[in-house]
């Protein structure tokens, strides 16, 4: 469905993004993770056409891309379901008919916001925003779905009914979802296959439990951790401490 | 009642109420306008004032003074106050800055330095003063907004660099002003700080036409633009996301810009105030769908600009204060009780 090869990506000199190569099926969810600055949000925006890049990016029959950029907030004097509505930009006329709105309300049903619809969005909190412009991104009915960071702001209860959620319409419509995510364990629990980058290269990239290791940790994270299992089998990753000394370069041959 | 008819009810709620506001606004202009005609050196009662503009007047003197003199200045009041009023929500919006106006960002300067230099040159050009002002305004109107909006078309150039760039032009237009008043002959000097200060009274019906004609033009092409234009509120790099082109649309919005305040300034002069507080105005009522708040700021720019025309018969009377003066008099008290009542955040 999706397909990186080579991609690379480059801000002046720095180079932000190198050589990465990923497929991601039809409904399937990659979560992506990484240190800060390790160039998840660069090839997200990238995918989605917004940063200029070498390598090849492919859609399989030109699937629409649904992109949610990370939330640095927004005060402007518009309501929830007037940001809802924009996600159907690309076919919404002057006036706006039933069934824009229709679908606009299903969405926010679906992600238990239909009460704030009229709220404005500069009055919300950061969680509910959120999950606001992830309404708005399934409003668009995309192919491919990037969520850049979406629950940084949600309580434990809305992330897990968040990517509960995403993973279910990824299957259901058979979208190709990439989710950057902070939480390794909440990646472990939630991805079918986790993709770890640093310093702008694809270090692992595979099924949680076999990229989830002490070794990983210690060379992308620099970090001392336990690396256990939950009854299910899922990776569960105990950080122990800071690596003392110098951090290996994880991108040396 | 199912959730989704709940969502549409509510949605049905605020088009009517958005739709009666403009209903209200259209009715304050009505109302501001035949008080505008009927005011001046000899004051027309209102009932004379609608019997001239019926036609059914049997008094030729007030025929005479409603449709050659007052009309044509109290609707070019409307023509300047919506084009004001268009260019400042326009401006704001693309540029995510609620300071945004053709008078903050160097614009209006422009086109007062494009004024002055031809008051100044005055005897040397081969044309018209009457003609080569309002030129020469509209042109470096154009010239300011090129400006601006090159620096827009950088590879990378965000909001805040045209903000930055607007303000710098804005200095750069001031001095070289100050430079022009310095170097003018005392006559000059008297005649660029009259067209300064902004006057509806050299209107005539050909330069309302004309000035009309333009907001005509430009309503329609920026309400084709104009969920693109509320996508522009999330900020650039959403409206991206969600499929808008933001540096051709903020081309097209500049275009329009310079059309709208120039054609508007180089008639009648500067007049600040409006461009900046009209869509203040109008978001505080209609919020930022821009298919209302377009034509709501368009209709803030009327009533103020019209009320403010009427009101600069009034303060003195038998004299004509100018109109810029008295547009910030009235404006600015009822613009800072607007914001300090506004009880949702909006900006």
């Amino acid at each position: 469905m999706l397909s990186l090869e080579r991609l690379g990506v480059r801000y002046g000199g720095h180079v932000a993004l190198c050589e990465v190569s990923l497929d991601v099926a039809r409904g399937e969810v990659v979560a992506l993770v990484g240190p800060n600055g390790s160039g998840k949000s660069t090839l997200m925006r990238a995918v989605a056409g917004l940063a200029r890049h070498d390598g090849r990016i492919g859609f399989a029959g030109g699937a629409r891309v649904g992109f949610m950029p990370q939330d640095f907030g927004s005060r402007a004097a518009l309501s929830v379901l007037e940001v809802v509505l924009l996600g159907r930009l690309r076919t919404l006329a002057l006036r706006v008919d039933r069934d824009d709105v229709d679908a606009a309300a299903l969405l926010l049903g679906r992600l238990g916001i239909a009460e704030l619809a009229h709220r404005l969005i500069g009055e919300l909190s950061g969680g509910q925003r959120q999950l606001v412009f992830l309404a708005q991104v399934l409003a668009g009915v995309p192919a491919v779905l990037l969520l850049d960071e979406p629950t940084s702001a949600l309580d434990l209860r809305n992330q897990l009914e968040l990517l509960g959620l995403v993973r279910r319409l990824t299957r259901e419509k058979g979208l190709a979802t990439i989710v950057s995510l902070h939480d390794l364990n909440t990646a472990a629990r939630f991805a079918d296959r986790v993709a770890v980058l640093c310093a702008g290269r694809l270090h692992a990239t595979g099924e949680p439990r076999a990229v989830f290791t002490a070794a990983m940790l210690r060379a992308v994270y620099g970090v001392e951790a336990d690396v256990g299992a939950d009854s299910n089998g899922v990776p569960v990753v105990t950080v122990q401490r800071a690596c003392t000394g110098p951090q290996t370069d994880p991108t040396a041959p | 009642m199912s959730a989704a008819d709940l969502v549409w009810a509510g949605y049905r709620r605020r088009a009517a109420r958005r739709m009666a506001v403009l209903l209200a606004a259209a009715a304050a202009i009505v109302a501001t306008t035949l008080l505008d005609v009927a005011t001046g050196p000899a004051f027309l009662p209102l009932a004379a004032v609608g019997r001239s503009l019926a036609r059914l007047a049997e008094d030729r003197t007030v025929d005479a003074i409603v449709w050659s003199i007052r009309l044509p200045v109290a609707l070019m009041a409307l023509a300047v106050g919506a084009a004001l009023g268009l260019s400042g929500a326009i401006m704001q919006t693309i540029l995510n800055n609620p300071l945004a106006s053709s008078y903050t960002l160097g614009i209006s300067a422009g086109a007062g330095f494009g004024a002055a230099l031809v008051i100044v040159l005055g005897a040397a050009l081969p044309v018209s003063e009457a003609y080569a002002v309002p030129a020469s305004a509209f042109i470096f109107a154009g010239i300011a907004c090129a400006g601006v909006s090159l620096i827009g078309g950088v590879r990378g150039a965000t909001p805040e660099m045209l903000v930055l760039a607007g303000i710098a032009l804005l200095f750069l237009f001031q001095a070289l002003l100050s430079l022009l008043q310095y170097v003018a002959s005392p006559e000059a000097l008297q005649q660029i700080v009259f067209w300064l200060f902004g006057s509806l009274q050299r209107t005539t019906w050909p330069k309302l036409a004309i000035v009309a004609a333009v907001v005509a033009l430009c309503v329609p092409a920026l309400l084709r633009d104009s969920w693109r234009l509320t996508a522009m509120r999330l900020g650039d790099e959403r409206a991206k996301a969600l499929g808008v082109d933001v540096k051709s649309l903020r081309l097209r919005a500049f275009t329009l810009i310079s059309l709208l305040t120039g054609v508007a300034v180089a008639f009648v002069g500067t007049i600040g105030f409006i461009g900046l507080v009209a869509p203040h105005v109008a978001r505080i009522f209609v919020g930022e769908d821009q298919r209302f708040l377009l034509p709501a700021s368009a209709a803030a720019g009327m009533a103020i600009l019209s009320a403010a025309s009427a009101a600069s018969k009034l303060i003195v009377p038998g004299a004509l204060f100018p109109i810029g003066i008295v547009t910030a008099m009235i404006g600015v008290p009822f613009f800072v009780v607007l914001i300090l009542r506004a009880r949702r955040a909006y900006w």
